[in-house]
This record gives C-alpha cells, sequence and structure tokens, in this order.
C-alpha cells in the first residue's frame, strides 16, 4: 500500500498529466476517469479563474480563449506556491517575456505589472492621509527638511515599454491606445480604502517620487526632479499627492541630513 | 458559538445590500485566505460586519489531510485573523490541497487508513493548540473512492473527535453529492454520523452530470440548495434541533435576495422545528 506521502504525490502529478493514481475507484470502476476528471477540472478551473481576476487587462489584450490557453500553460509551468490565491502570479511578467506565442505583443509584460501593482496596492496596509494643515505648517517652517512619508500601497514601476498607458486604453472610457512606444513611469497606488489609482508619470514627477520614497526630504527630492525637468512645479506634484491621500506622514528631517 | 439561526457566505458584492438593509441573520461566514492582505476593504468590509454580525472564519487552504506539516505561516496568519475579529467559530476541512510545496487550491479527498488517521489528527491538534480554540472539521464531497480506504467516513471523523476533541460542520449538500456518487444511502450515513458534535451545519448548490451508471453530482455552490438536500436537512434538525446553518453560493453568485430567500427557507424550517419543540413541551 502507498504511503499517504506516495498517495498525495501520484494524486497531484495525476490532476497535472491525467494519469489516475493508483487505488483510486468508484462503485462503477469502468468510470473512476470520468470521476477523477471533476478533480482535475476543478483544479485548473479554480486556478485560470484566479489568473483572469488578478490580470483582466491582459486576457482583454490577446482575448478569453487564447488566455485561458496561455492560463494553462502558465499554471503547468508556475503552480501556486502558498495557500493565499490572491499573493499567486508574481512571476506573470517574466512568463509573458519568455512565452514565444506572444513574442509579438512585448508589452504584455509591462501591463502585466501594472496589474500585479494594482492588486498589491488592494490589500496594502490603511493608513490616514496626513492632514493638509499639518502639511502646510511644516512646508512654511522649513519645506526644505520635510520628510513625507508615503502610503504604503505607493509603488513606482519604471518600464521599457507604456505598460501603464496600454492598461489605461484597456479600461471602460480608457483614452487611446498609446502611439509611440517608449519607456513609461507609473504611479500605482490607493486612494482611500478602494480607489486603486494608475498614473502616467513625467520623468521628473518619477525623480520626485522616488527620491522621497526613499526617504529624502522635500528640498532634495524636488532639485532630483528639476534635473530630469527644469520646469518641474513642486507645489503642484505636492497637490497631486494630497489630493491623492497618498501622503500618510509629515516630519522635518535632523539638520545634517542628506547635506 | 454561532447562533442556531440560518447564516449567509459572505461575497463582497453583496456588502451595500448587507449595510443599507441590516438583514435578520444569524451570521456571516468568510473565507480566512481571502482576508490575509493587510488592509484595503477586504478588513474593512469584515470589520463593520464583525460589528453587526457573528462571524464564522472557515479555512480552504490548511491542507489538513496532507502529508506534509501543516504550513506554520499560514497558522500564524490564521491565528493573528482570529485574534483580530475573534469569530464565533473556525472551521477548515477533511482534505487536502498541496503537496511538496505546491497548493492546488481545491478540497483533495483522501484515503482513510490508521495513517491518515493519525496524521489527521495530529494536524488538528496543531491547528486547535495554535489558534488556541476548538475547530470544526467538515465532511467533503467526493467523486471517486480508494482500494486502501479500511475506515468509513462517519467512523473516521468520530474518530477524531474523540482523539482531538474538535466539532464538526456537517455539509448536508456533502452527504447528498457524496452519496448520490457512490450510490449509499444518504439517510445511513447521517445516521452513521456522529451528531453531537456537530456545531454547524452547510447548505449549497451542486451540479449534475450523467454517467453511464446513472448521475454524478459535483458539489459546485453555484445554484439554490436542491429540494433532496432541504429534506434530509429538515429531518436532519428535527433530530438534532436547530443549528447554525449555511448558505453557501460560491459561483455564479446572484443577487443578494436570492441568498436571503435560501437563508428565509431554512429559518422556517427551523422554525417549525422550534414550534414541535414548543408543541411537545407545552
Amino acid at each position: 500500500m502507498p504511503t499517504h506521502r506516495e498517495f498525495a504525490r501520484a494524486f497531484q502529478m495525476g490532476i497535472h498529466s491525467g494519469t489516475l493514481p493508483p487505488g483510486l475507484t468508484a462503485c462503477n470502476s469502468d468510470e473512476v476517469d470520468r470521476r477523477f476528471a471533476v478533480y482535475r477540472n476543478n483544479v485548473i478551473h479554480g486556478l485560470k479563474q484566479a489568473l483572469k481576476q488578478r490580470f483582466p487587462a491582459i486576457e482583454r489584450l490577446v482575448g478569453a480563449e487564447f488566455f485561458a490557453a496561455m492560463a494553462q500553460v502558465f499554471i503547468q509551468a508556475y503552480p501556486p506556491d502558498g495557500p493565499i490565491l490572491q499573493r499567486w502570479g508574481e512571476t506573470m511578467p517574466a512568463f509573458l517575456e519568455g512565452f514565444a506565442p506572444v513574442a509579438s505583443l512585448p508589452y504584455l509584460a509591462d501591463v502585466a505589472r501594472v496589474e500585479l501593482a494594482r492588486g498589491r496596492a488592494y490589500h496594502a496596509s490603511d493608513a490616514a492621509p496626513v492632514d493638509p494643515a499639518r502639511l502646510t505648517e511644516m512646508a512654511l517652517s522649513n519645506s526644505e527638511a520635510m520628510v513625507l512619508a508615503l502610503h504604503s500601497s505607493v509603488q513606482l514601476l519604471t518600464l521599457a515599454l507604456p505598460g501603464g498607458s496600454i492598461w489605461a486604453a484597456q479600461q471602460p472610457g480608457g483614452p487611446a491606445a498609446p502611439t509611440t512606444w517608449g519607456p513609461e513611469c507609473v504611479l500605482v497606488g490607493r486612494s482611500g480604502m478602494a480607489d486603486v489609482r494608475v498614473r502616467i508619470l513625467a520623468s521628473s514627477e518619477a525623480a520626485f517620487l522616488a527620491a522621497l520614497s526613499q526617504g529624502m526630504p522635500f528640498g532634495p527630492a524636488v532639485h532630483a526632479a528639476r534635473m530630469q525637468e527644469r520646469g518641474f512645479d513642486p507645489t503642484r506634484a505636492l497637490a497631486d499627492l494630497l489630493a491623492a491621500r497618498l501622503i500618510v506622514d509629515v516630519a522635518l528631517a535632523e539638520k545634517g541630513e542628506f547635506r | 458559538m454561532l447562533p442556531n439561526s440560518p447564516g449567509l457566505g459572505f461575497k463582497p458584492e453583496h456588502f451595500q445590500a448587507i449595510a443599507e438593509t441590516h438583514p435578520a441573520l444569524g451570521f456571516f461566514e468568510v473565507h480566512a485566505e481571502n482576508y490575509m492582505g493587510d488592509g484595503g476593504m477586504p478588513h474593512a468590509m469584515l470589520t463593520r460586519l464583525r460589528a453587526d454580525y457573528a462571524i464564522s472564519v472557515h479555512g480552504v487552504g490548511l491542507s489538513i489531510g496532507g502529508p506534509d506539516p501543516l504550513n506554520e505561516d499560514h497558522l500564524l496568519r490564521l491565528k493573528a485573523l482570529c485574534d483580530r475579529y475573534q469569530p464565533e467559530s473556525f472551521s477548515e476541512h477533511l482534505a487536502w490541497a498541496s503537496h511538496g510545496g505546491e497548493w492546488l487550491h481545491d478540497l483533495l479527498p483522501l484515503p482513510y487508513t490508521p495513517e491518515t488517521l493519525t496524521l489527521v489528527a495530529d494536524h488538528i491538534d496543531r491547528v486547535q493548540e495554535v489558534l488556541g480554540r476548538r475547530m470544526l472539521l467538515e465532511n467533503p464531497a467526493t467523486y471517486v473512492l480508494f482500494e486502501q480506504s479500511v475506515i468509513a467516513e462517519t467512523e473516521f471523523l468520530a474518530e477524531l473527535v474523540r482523539r482531538t476533541g474538535c466539532g464538526l460542520l456537517l455539509d448536508v449538500n456533502n452527504v447528498f453529492v457524496s452519496c448520490v456518487n457512490h450510490r449509499t444511502d444518504p439517510r445511513a450515513y447521517l445516521d452513521a454520523f456522529p451528531l453531537a458534535a456537530v456545531k454547524e451545519l452547510h447548505l449549497g448548490g451542486h451540479s449534475e452530470e450523467d454517467l453511464p451508471s446513472g448521475p454524478l453530482l459535483i458539489d459546485d455552490h453555484g445554484a439554490p440548495v436542491a429540494d433532496p438536500v432541504w429534506a434530509l436537512y429538515a429531518e436532519l434538525v428535527s433530530r438534532t434541533g436547530p443549528l447554525p446553518s449555511l448558505i453557501e453560493w460560491d459561483n455564479d453568485v446572484p443577487a443578494f435576495p436570492v441568498l436571503m430567500a435560501e437563508a428565509d427557507r431554512a429559518a422556517r424550517i427551523l422554525g417549525a422545528i422550534r414550534g414541535q419543540a414548543y408543541a411537545h413541551a407545552s
């Protein structure tokens, strides 16, 4: 008699391959195949549904039928390695980059990166936005040394192709798809409890946000932004972040820090 | 303890209807693994539900029936969830979902042998030790049998109760599905079931395929509870008395009033039981 471990291994392999594990039976033994197929279908259907939920824009871009077939290949290549399904799929960009049938759609991986970031933002921890009055007070006293803490949902993506714009074009009522293909910086963050936003950034905004998320004070962050674009408007950038409720705290850097 | 009245499996798309109408229900049940993120809407909704209702946390990812040791990280996540929301009940399945680090995310069947009995009992002990609470174990819906099984499912569950002190979650639809699939009598199954340990009932819908030998029922939670399952439920609660009774509907989820109509049907059956008990007493 197989041990339970041997049984589970054979059953698991059978789910993927269709080979019946030993010992399987039924009241009518001719029907074991059909009955085992229920488990195979349930596993594959459940995992495909999870991928559809996590990558809806990818599904729209390639079509439902193609997506289902591609999901099957992904499941074989990168089966879930943990009990929380919503965390599965992080390897999708790498998979798409190496999946020959979509070689003519090189932007898919970047769109998947946007969708992954959206999923992470949706589940990120909660933090109340900073009181704008407090931020104003701090800005008036010493704006250069202000250190802004950003919401934990904030993710800055540096993409080789316009994955953010292509993602946006796939949304209902979204803008037209981009006509030029260059690198793109994208901000993903959650405003409040449920509103996960995707914003395409100018290079100066991206430099500004990258500096802030590294804990750099406002002054040096503005400097970093102006290295990208001289016309960078820090007041506007700050107002955008406040409006999106992505600043959760403000403090003053110690003197001498970041010199 | 969950109240001895109907409850519903919580679906986020129903949150607004629940918040607005505050339906008369005993409890809501949530799948533990959907509330293991750090924050955001899932926790906001569960916090609100918790404020208004009793809560049952129902795990689907522990793989209690699997050969591997339980995932300790996952156990700690379950503990954090139970500590945070203080649910009236925590339950999991007599099934397995993972082996060798891969998760299949389904409730897979296991042979019933002395080896698996010891394994599952050890796993339940570990869950109850880490969570610091008694858990309920749910009977599975199955489509196949195993030559190596030497213990009847009801006996296996009764022995687990005896060894671990766990309670049982009796899924009436699973009983019907399994018994039809294995061409056995659901009433005989229930007669053999350790009913004294049952602390919650599940009711859900199934679908049907045709095999040459007869029907194959699939426990897909995508339809109303079938009439023969309601009949079994009514017979069961007339024996046990009212129990917490959950309506599960996880696929092709309908509008909230459809689920409420199912809960109302359970409430009428429980009400009739209470009426009979009252009539006997007076």
